[in-house]
């Protein structure tokens, strides 16, 4: 009954253009923004904050990252950990060799410049679809973390190739606290979750979907399939290059180029799987699914168990969530693979119809 | 009946082209002008190299001889974008859309040529952007009136039945403004009343915009009313080249289509 829009008309093409065209939408989109602004910051504790809240939104982003390439453009890529790693020890060298670079600056630089990495792993993608691209984007993944650990220069010569970022401090203002650090990454996450949503409502948008969904007829209204897919190259890693860059400095603190391995690649590929598959929403509910998931499961497994009346080896949960993850993936790739922002978008048209079937 | 119809100056003259696949003629030394305003047909059996000419004309395929020109402006070796950008649009044979897209978003990639924004002011969404945004909005509405699919604008081209789909892929190719518009078989597997449509749409782009259009079918009863003038084609060879009434009295065309007495 809450969900209807009927009286709602909307007569001017603006209006219908909108992100969120129906009332409850918006409605529900301003509390939960004010939620994560207002409420989220006076209840959580330091651990929701540092361990939960903060990688979630970091993790978003790559994921919001890898959707535009993958999801929107469709051009499948494994290389989304190195575009992060790119874009950390970018921002870090900026920040390290030019003593007057504002900290926000030296993030969108680090992004830029994993746009320009990007792009240049993208070319092969002019000439190569599907898996055989995934391979030449794994090659990005180990080429990167390779450089990166093959010459000191780039983490300063550390023994180790362990990299600490510095302090946040933004006109005088210092970033210290998870509080402040978890506003401060919303605030990035929140504006570029928006102009990514522009980005693929706009033109810029149809010409990746239509390169996805048929690139012969793509060409042919007259969309350039090289410009096209190298902006999707270039986005995208900006995207995950700035992810990269607040995954060191708000996040771990101290980073070393193994900590953007294979693994993590992959782990965004499964948010934006489970999430949903071109869906800005689905990249949020991904990230949200794979860091609460284990923590989730961590804390009630055993309870759990118990009450059925197994006892859990130790070490178990562990393998559990690995096992939960494969077998979710399976499903979601057979059976929904529009993730669970389909699933999200189907209760909302039942919620629309309701108690009407049609 | 043929239309009649005020023809100007040729166009697009099409000249000795020939294409070939490896060992296998698509097309030999095929020669022919369509005028200003004209509405053309190519029509031929099966495999006769009707779509690889489209194929030639809009650049998807390269002719190995022969020459293309399309308003003064003549080209060996051309790609699809450059054919886009000269307001040549075209729809497929078998149906090209972006499956994953809305109606609404189909059509307006139709108009992405007409795009002066860059991406980054699309992202930040405010002046320019916007208003480009809705006045393309605006025109691809016009499209949507004139084709008469306003019920369906927000449905994923997906779940729509065939006769739809093909309406809706003539509305992205009218979306661009073209200039020449290339129809590669947009009546087939329709029923007489979509035909019936389909024709009406084909004739009222004619007349309102002006768009010069080539057209491929097999319905003989379509070709023979809608086109001016007719080429046929038959294993990669011109056959003929004339009026429909020129072309139904010609001797090859007949045996071409209806064999001939060993």
């Amino acid at each position: 009954m809450l969900y209807r829009e009927a009286g709602q008309f909307r007569t001017s093409y603006a209006e219908d253009q909108q992100i969120f065209p129906i009332r409850q939408d918006r409605i529900a989109i301003t509390a939960f923004l004010l939620v994560a602004f207002i409420a989220v910051p006076l209840v959580a504790n330091e651990y929701w904050l540092k361990a939960i809240l903060i990688p979630f939104l970091i993790f978003s982003l790559a994921a919001l990252g890898l959707n535009i390439l993958t999801g929107y453009a469709g051009q499948l890529s494994l290389g989304t950990a190195g575009f992060m790693a790119v874009g950390a020890f970018a921002a870090y060298n900026f920040e390290l060799r030019l003593e007057w670079m504002p900290i926000l600056l030296s993030w969108i630089l680090g992004g830029l410049a994993a746009a320009l990495v990007g792009i240049l792993f993208g070319l092969p993608s002019l000439r190569i679809k599907g898996f055989y691209l995934a391979v030449a984007t794994l090659a990005a993944q180990f080429f990167i973390v390779w450089a990166l650990t093959k010459f000191p220069w780039f983490s300063n010569y550390s023994s180790s190739g362990v990299i600490t970022a510095g302090k946040i401090e933004i006109l005088g203002y210092v970033f210290d606290s998870p509080i402040e650090k978890y506003l401060l990454v919303l605030t990035i996450v929140v504006l570029m979750a928006l102009a990514a949503k522009n980005m693929v409502r706009s033109e810029t948008g149809r010409a990746w979907m239509a390169v996805r969904d048929m690139d012969v007829a793509a060409e042919v209204v007259g969309i350039r399939m090289m410009h096209t897919k190298l902006l999707a190259f270039a986005v995208s890693s900006f995207y995950c290059g700035v992810a990269g860059a607040l995954y060191a400095y708000a996040y771990i603190g101290t980073v070393e180029p193994e900590g953007f391995n294979l693994d993590l690649s992959f782990r965004i590929l499964f948010m934006i799987i489970i999430g949903g598959v071109g869906s800005i929403l689905g990249s949020f509910l991904g990230a949200a699914f794979i860091i609460l998931f284990p923590i989730f499961l961590n804390a009630y497994a055993d309870p759990f168990a118990h009450a059925l009346g197994i006892d859990l080896p130790p070490g178990m949960t562990s393998n559990l969530e690995l096992m939960i993850f494969g077998a979710l993936i399976i499903f979601f790739l057979a059976v929904e693979p529009h993730g669970l922002a389909r699933l999200w978008q189907i209760a909302k048209e039942k919620l629309r119809l309701w108690p009407f079937p049609h | 009946m043929t239309a009649q119809r005020q023809t100007g100056e040729p166009v697009l003259v099409v000249k000795d082209v020939s294409l070939s696949f490896g060992g296998v003629r698509a097309l030999s030394n095929v020669s022919f002008d369509v005028r200003e305003h004209e509405i053309r047909a190519i029509i031929g059996p099966n495999g006769a190299g009707k779509s690889s000419m489209l194929n030639v004309i809009n650049g998807v395929y390269h002719p190995q001889v022969g020459t293309v020109t399309y308003r003064g402006v003549s080209r060996h070796r051309v790609n699809p974008h450059d054919a886009a950008a000269q307001g040549i649009a075209r729809t497929f044979q078998n149906i090209a859309l972006f499956k994953g897209m809305t109606v609404l978003d189909n059509i307006m990639t139709g108009r992405n040529l007409k795009t002066r924004t860059s991406f980054v002011e699309q992202a930040i969404w405010i002046g320019r952007a916007r208003r480009e945004e809705l006045e393309q909005r605006r025109k691809v509405e016009e499209v949507i009136d004139f084709l008469e699919i306003q019920h369906v604008r927000k449905t994923p081209v997906g779940r729509l039945p065939y006769g739809l789909q093909k309406r809706v892929e003539l509305a992205r190719a009218l979306a661009a403004e073209p200039s020449l518009l290339l129809l590669d078989e947009p009546m087939a597997g329709m029923n007489i009343e979509e035909k019936q449509d389909m024709c009406r749409f084909i004739l009222d782009v004619n007349e309102q915009f002006g768009t010069t259009i080539v057209l491929i079918e097999h319905d003989m009863g379509v070709v023979m009313d809608l086109s001016d003038r007719v080429v046929v084609l038959d294993y990669g060879k011109m056959l003929a080249d004339g009026t429909p009434d020129e072309v139904r009295a010609n001797q090859a065309v007949i045996d071409a289509y209806l064999g001939v007495k060993h």
